[in-house]
C-alpha cells in the first residue's frame, strides 16, 4: 500500500490552481481532503502524475446563507457541517448525511467538494444534495460557472467538470419554515459505504401538502441517483401513509442496484423502499415542526 | 512503598505505561544501520503455471539490488519449508501458485518505497489452471490434484476420527428425537492491529544470526531455524530470536510465513540487517487463517430432553498448505472436545482435510485449536435440540449438564474435565438477565408481530496445551519454563517461555511471584521474547500461559521459598522446621517478632548463606502439566430484529466467565471483553470468501468487517470460581473464552426470535441480507 511517485504542488490560489490544471491536464489530480483519492493512489489504482493541492488556498471554507442560498465552499469539511448550528438548525438531511459519512477521522479531513467531485455513487453527498436540489460551481481559466448537480454526475467516478475546473462552491435552496429533510443510510458497520441511503429534502405548503420534494439514493445505482418518478408521486399530494408507501416503491423501481458484498440487488431494492418510507415519514415530521 | 498484592488484585498493568505513551517497541520501530528492505510479489491468480520471472525492469530502478525467486531459494534448499503440521509449504514458487496473494518473488532494495516501486515493476507470465474453492469439490475423485509435490495423488490431507463409530449410530437410530443440521463456520482472518513482520540481521564475523520477528513462539521459532537452515550453518547457538513489543496474535503469529525465510535468506546473503514488514492487505489476504470448517452435526435425545448421542462429520479446508499449529497428534486440534457441557452417553467425529486453491492454514484463532468450532456447533445443536423438543434453552441444558459432583468427568470423546459447575454459571447469567421476564417480553412482542430472540451458549473450554504424554509440536514437548532471580536487594528478574502480545503477563506474573514470595510485583521485571535470556518454551498461544507458564512461575517460587527456609533458619538459628511463612517473610513459630523478611533472606543469600549451601537466589521450572483445564461459562443474548432491513441489534448480553482461580480480576475482564468482540465479528460481520475464480473476496478493512466500538454491546461481565484441582494456583486460563463462546449465543439469539417462523439454522455472519431474505420467504415485511 505505497503510492508510486508524483510531482506534488500547492498553490496559494485558485488562477495559479487552474493554471498548473491548464498545463497538465489529465495527468493531475486535484487534491483536497485526500480521503478517496489517497486510498485509491495506495493501492496504485490510481497513478497522476501531478497532484494539486488546494489546501493552502484561502476562502474555500464556509457554511453560509445568501441571497435565498445555502453556500458552503468546496474545501468545507464533513466534520465542519456535521457541527455547524446554521446546518443542525435549518437543514436536518445535511445534518444526517454528514454524521453518517465514513468516520470521524475521515470526516475531520474529507471535504464536500472533493467528495463530490469524486463522483462515487456510494458517496453520501451525492444522494444527499441531489435530494436537496443543489448545483455546484466550478471555476475555470474563463471564470465560474453554475451547473445544476442533476447534470453534474456523468458516470460512475464521472463528472460534467472539464479537466482544467475546479469545485468550487455547492448551493441549496434556503430551507423555509415548512421545510424537512432526513438522510437514511444502512450501512454494514461503522464508516462502511452504503448498502443503500436515501436523502429526502421536502417543502409542505399550508394545507400539508408536498409543494417541493427531493429523494436522492446512495449506492444504488452506476451513480448518485434521484428518484423523479417517486417525486412526481409525492408532489401535490398529502403524504399520507398510501403515498408514501407508493413513493417509496417507485423509488425502488428506480434504483439500479448490483450484488456485491453488501448484498444482493433484490434486498439493495427493497432497502431502497424501506428507506425511502422511513426517510420520508421523518422528514414529513421534521417539516411540521418536529425533532 | 511497594505492596506484595499477590492474586485475586485488580494491580494495574505494568506494561501500560510504556504502551499508552507510544514508548512501545514494535518491529517497525527497529532501525539499524544499512538496513534493507524486502517488498513481495504476489500472484493474481489463484492457480497458475509460472511461465517466465522478469525482473529487469525493477533492476533498472536505482535502489533495487535483488529480484529472488523461488528458483534462486531453491539452489540452498530453501524453496519450501516445513509447516507446524508435518505438511510443507512454498517459500517462494519455482513454477507453480496456488492461491491469489501467494508470494512470487521479492524484492530488496535500499528503501522500502524503492522495494515497493520495484515490485511494481516485476514482470511475471502466468498460465492459468483449473480452480478448486469448494473443498467438497476438492474432494471428488475427478478434482484437480492440487499438491503435485506430493505422492498422494489427491486433496485429502488427513482423515481424524475418535469415539464410537458404531455404538453411536445406534444411539442415533435409537433416539426418540434427532436433529441434523449442516452449519458452516466461514473463514476468518485475526486481523491483528500489527501485521507480520521482521528485521533479520546477519553477523558474517560471528556467524550470528539474529532475528527480531512478530511471533508468538519465540523458542520453537529458533529450534526450526536450526533444523531447516543447519545445512547452511546455522547452529542453534549461534541464531537468537527476539519478539519485541507485539500488536496483538491471536494465534496468526504462531506460524512461519515465507516473507521471515527470505528475509533470513537475504540478510545472510547481502551481510545485512533485512527488515519486512506487511501491509494491511498482504496480511489479511496471505497469512493464515482461521476456522473454514463444514460440519454436519447430528445429536439424539429421548422425548424427556435427555440428550444421548452426538455425531459430527466435518470438511476442514486448509487452503494449499496445512499450515495450521496444532500439537503434532491432533491435526483436528481438540474439536473432539465438542460434547460440550453435556453428558452424552454415546459421540463420535470425524474430520476430513483438504486442499483448496486458497492461502494455507487453519490457525487457532483466539481459541485452543478448534474449540471455536466444536463449541459453536455442540451450542447451536443444543439449542435446535432444544426448540425442536419445546423445551426451553435454558431448561434443556440445566437438564443435560454434567453434574458438578461428575468431576473429574471423562468424555466419551476421551478428555478428562478438571472441574466445573455449569449450573452455576448459566443460572447466575439467567439471574443478572432476567432470563424469565425475558422471555415473557418475548412472548408479548411476538403477538404483535415483533422478532426479539433470546440466545444461550454454555460452553466448555480445553485449554492449557498441554501434557507431555499427547502435546508436542514437531515433537517438542509442550511444557513451558519459568526463571526467577531474586537480586541481593530483594528485586528480582523472572523469565519465561512464553510471549506476551497484549496479555498483560509482565503484571500477571509479577503477581504470581508475589503471591508465592512477597515480593512486591513493582520490584518484579517480568521478561520474555528472547531467546538468548529466556528459558525454553512453546509460547503464548491456546490460552497456556496461565496454565502451563504462570504454574512455572508458581513453582520456581516455591523452590526459592524453600531456599529461603534454609537460609532463615540459619539467620534465626532455628531449625526448619519450626518456621512458618507469611506471605513475604519466615517467622519462629509462636515467636512471631522473630521473622526475615524476603528481602532480608535475599541480601544474606548472597553475604551470608550458610556454608554448604550454594550462594545466590534463582530457581527454574520447567512445568510439564498433568491435565488440561477446563474453563467454562455461560453467555445470554438479547437481540431485536428489524423486520424492514434484517439488520440485528444486540440489546444485552451477560458473560459469566469460570476460569477457576483469578489472578488479576481487571485483566480477566479486559480479556473476557476483547474476546466477546472478537466473538461478535464471526457471528454478525467478518467473512472471507472467495469466488470461482479464486478470487478474495474481504481481502481488505473495507470488506473485511471488523466490529467497531459502534457495533459492540455494552458486555456485561461476571464470574463464578471453581479451581482446578491440579494447576498449582487453581487457575485455568480465560484468553479465548469468550471468542469460543460468543458466537452461539448471538446466533442461538438470532434464530430464537425467529424458530416460530420455520427459521432453523443461518450460517455465520448473519449479516442484514441472510436475515431479510429468511424473513421474506417467510411472508415477514415492513
Amino acid at each position: 500500500m505505497i503510492p508510486g511517485s508524483f510531482e506534488y504542488f500547492s498553490p496559494q490560489t485558485l488562477p495559479e490552481a487552474v493554471t498548473l490544471l491548464q498545463r497538465y491536464g489529465e495527468d493531475a489530480k486535484v487534491l483536497a481532503g485526500g480521503h478517496s483519492l489517497i486510498p485509491l493512489m495506495k493501492l496504485r489504482l490510481a497513478a497522476p502524475r501531478y497532484l494539486v493541492d488546494l489546501s493552502r488556498i484561502d476562502g474555500l471554507t464556509y457554511i453560509r446563507e445568501s441571497e435565498g442560498f445555502l453556500r458552503v465552499g468546496a474545501l468545507t469539511r464533513h466534520g465542519d457541517i456535521e457541527t455547524s448550528d446554521v446546518i443542525r438548525s435549518g437543514y436536518p438531511l445535511l445534518a444526517d448525511a454528514a454524521r453518517v459519512i465514513a468516520d470521524p477521522l475521515v470526516r475531520n479531513m474529507g471535504t464536500v467538494g472533493g467528495s463530490l467531485a469524486h463522483a462515487d455513487p456510494a458517496g453520501d453527498w451525492g444522494a444527499a444534495l441531489l435530494a436537496a436540489g443543489a448545483h455546484v460551481v466550478a471555476t475555470g481559466p474563463r471564470g465560474g460557472r453554475t451547473i445544476p448537480l442533476d447534470e453534474f454526475f456523468v458516470g460512475t467516478f464521472t463528472t460534467a467538470l472539464q479537466p482544467d475546473e475546479i469545485l468550487t462552491e455547492i448551493g441549496i435552496p434556503q430551507s423555509q419554515k415548512n421545510s424537512g429533510g432526513a438522510y437514511l443510510k444502512l450501512e454494514r458497520k461503522v464508516g462502511d459505504f452504503a448498502i443503500a441511503a436515501v436523502g429526502v429534502g421536502l417543502l409542505l405548503s399550508s394545507t400539508g401538502a408536498c409543494e417541493q420534494v427531493g429523494i436522492g439514493l446512495c449506492n444504488v445505482g452506476p451513480t448518485s441517483l434521484r428518484a423523479g418518478q417517486a417525486e412526481q408521486v409525492l408532489r401535490g399530494k398529502k403524504p399520507d401513509d398510501a403515498t408514501i408507501a407508493r413513493a417509496a416503491e417507485t423509488a425502488a423501481t428506480e434504483s439500479d442496484p448490483a450484488d456485491d458484498l453488501r448484498g444482493p440487488a433484490d434486498y439493495k431494492r427493497d432497502m431502497v423502499r424501506v428507506l425511502t418510507a422511513r426517510a420520508l415519514r421523518l422528514a414529513v415530521g421534521r417539516a411540521k415542526g418536529g425533532a | 512503598m511497594a505492596v506484595a498484592h499477590g492474586m485475586g488484585h485488580s494491580v494495574k498493568r505494568k506494561e501500560d505505561a510504556r504502551f499508552i505513551r507510544g514508548k512501545g517497541n514494535y518491529i517497525d520501530d527497529l532501525k539499524l544501520p544499512g538496513m534493507l528492505y524486502l517488498d513481495i510479489v504476489r500472484s493474481p491468480y489463484a492457480h497458475a503455471k509460472i511461465t517466465a520471472i522478469r525482473a529487469e525492469k525493477a533492476l533498472a530502478i536505482p535502489g533495487v539490488l535483488a529480484v529472488i525467486t523461488g528458483r534462486d531459494l531453491d539452489k540452498y534448499g530453501l524453496a519450501w519449508m516445513p509447516t507446524l503440521m508435518s505438511d510443507r509449504q512454498m517459500v517462494l514458487p519455482i513454477d507453480t501458485v496456488l492461491y491469489q496473494a501467494q508470494e512470487v518473488a521479492a524484492v530488496l532494495a535500499t528503501q522500502r518505497y524503492i522495494a515497493a516501486d520495484g515490485a511494481a515493476a516485476v514482470e511475471v507470465d502466468y498460465e492459468p489452471l483449473p480452480v478448486v474453492v469448494d473443498p467438497k469439490k476438492a474432494l471428488r475423485p475427478d478434482a484437480p490434484v492440487l499438491r503435485e509435490d506430493r505422492e498422494q495423488k489427491t486433496n485429502h490431507i488427513w482423515h481424524w476420527e475418535v469415539g464410537d463409530r458404531d455404538a453411536t449410530a445406534r444411539a442415533l437410530e435409537q433416539a426418540d428425537v434427532t436433529v441434523e443440521e449442516d452449519l458452516y463456520i466461514p473463514r476468518i482472518h485475526v486481523a491483528s492491529i500489527e501485521t507480520c513482520g521482521c528485521v533479520a540481521q546477519w553477523d558474517s564475523v560471528d556467524g550470528k544470526l539474529t532475528l527480531w520477528m512478530t511471533t508468538q513462539a519465540p523458542h520453537a521459532i529458533r529450534t526450526v531455524v536450526a533444523l531447516v537452515a543447519g545445512h547452511l550453518g546455522l547452529a542453534e547457538h549461534k541464531i537468537r530470536v527476539v519478539s519485541p513489543d507485539i500488536g496483538g496474535g491471536f494465534g496468526g503469529k504462531v506460524p512461519v510465513y515465507p516473507g521471515y525465510v527470505v528475509a533470513v535468506a537475504a540478510s545472510v546473503l547481502t551481510g545485512k540487517p533485512v527488515k519486512w514488514i506487511e501491509d494491511r492487505m498482504e496480511n489479511i489476504q496471505a497469512d493464515s487463517f482461521a476456522r473454514d470448517y463444514h460440519i454436519t452435526a447430528e445429536l439424539g435425545a429421548k422425548r424427556d430432553g435427555t440428550l444421548t448421542a452426538l455425531r459430527f462429520k466435518t470438511i476442514a479446508d486448509h487452503g494449499a498448505f496445512d499450515a495450521a499449529a496444532n500439537p503434532s497428534k491432533f491435526p483436528a486440534g481438540l474439536f473432539s472436545i465438542c460434547t460440550g457441557s453435556y453428558d452424552f452417553q454415546s459421540a463420535f467425529v470425524e474430520v476430513d482435510g483438504a486442499y483448496t486453491n486458497k492461502p494455507p492454514g487453519g490457525i487457532a484463532y483466539r481459541c485452543s485449536f478448534r474449540v471455536t468450532e466444536a463449541s459453536y456447533a455442540i451450542e447451536r445443536m443444543a439449542d435446535i435440540m432444544a426448540h425442536e423438543l419445546k423445551m426451553d434453552p435454558a431448561e434443556f441444558r440445566l437438564k443435560n449438564f454434567i453434574r458438578p459432583e461428575a468431576f473429574p468427568y471423562k468424555s466419551p470423546l476421551g478428555w478428562t474435565y478438571d472441574s466445573g459447575n455449569y449450573q452455576g454459571a448459566l443460572k447466575k447469567a439467567m439471574e443478572m438477565i432476567g432470563y424469565t421476564a425475558l422471555r415473557r417480553e418475548q412472548a408479548e412482542k411476538r403477538t404483535r408481530g415483533e422478532l426479539m430472540g433470546i440466545g444461550i451458549s454454555s460452553f466448555t473450554e480445553i485449554v492449557g496445551a498441554g501434557p507431555s504424554h499427547s502435546f508436542d509440536i514437531l515433537g517438542l514437548k509442550m511444557f513451558d519454563s519459568a526463571e526467577i532471580r531474586v537480586h541481593p536487594t530483594g528485586k528480582a528478574v523472572a523469565r519465561f517461555g512464553t510471549k506476551s502480545q497484549g496479555q498483560g503477563h509482565e503484571t500477571t506474573y509479577a503477581q504470581v511471584i508475589a503471591h508465592e514470595l512477597g515480593i512486591p510485583e513493582d520490584d518484579i521485571a517480568v521478561e520474555e521474547g528472547d531467546t538468548d535470556t529466556a528459558p525454553y518454551g512453546l509460547g503464548t498461544y491456546a490460552s497456556r500461559s496461565t496454565p502451563v507458564a504462570a504454574a512455572a512461575g508458581a513453582v520456581a517460587a516455591r523452590k526459592i521459598r524453600d531456599k529461603a527456609r534454609k537460609i532463615a533458619a540459619h539467620l534465626l538459628e532455628a531449625s526448619e522446621s519450626d518456621l512458618e511463612w507469611e506471605r513475604g517473610k519466615f517467622f519462629v513459630k509462636g515467636s512471631p517478632q522473630r521473622a526475615k523478611t524476603i528481602q532480608e533472606i535475599a541480601f544474606a543469600a548472597y553475604t551470608n548463606h550458610p556454608q554448604g549451601l550454594e550462594a545466590g537466589l534463582e530457581a527454574v521450572a520447567y512445568y510439564d502439566p498433568p491435565n488440561l483445564t477446563f474453563p467454562f461459562g455461560s453467555y445470554i443474548c438479547v437481540v431485536d430484529i428489524d423486520k424492514g432491513t434484517g439488520e440485528v441489534k444486540i440489546r444485552r448480553f451477560v458473560a459469566v466467565d469460570d476460569c477457576g482461580n483469578i489472578i488479576n480480576p481487571m485483566i480477566v475482564e479486559g480479556q473476557v471483553h476483547g474476546g466477546l468482540t472478537m466473538g461478535l465479528a464471526p457471528a454478525l460481520y467478518e467473512e472471507i470468501t472467495y469466488d470461482d475464480d479464486g478470487n478474495i473476496r474481504g481481502g481488505s478493512f473495507m470488506d473485511y468487517l471488523l466490529p467497531t466500538s459502534m457495533e459492540t454491546p455494552r458486555w456485561e461481565t461476571a464470574n463464578t470460581v471453581t479451581p482446578s484441582p491440579h494447576h498449582p494456583l487453581g487457575a485455568k486460563g480465560v484468553g479465548e473464552s469468550a471468542t469460543v463462546g460468543a458466537p452461539a449465543a448471538i446466533a442461538n439469539a438470532v434464530i430464537d426470535a425467529m424458530w416460530h417462523l420455520g427459521v432453523r439454522h443461518i450460517d455465520i455472519p448473519i449479516t442484514p441480507w441472510k436475515v431479510w431474505k429468511v424473513l421474506r420467504q417467510n411472508g415477514v415485511t415492513e
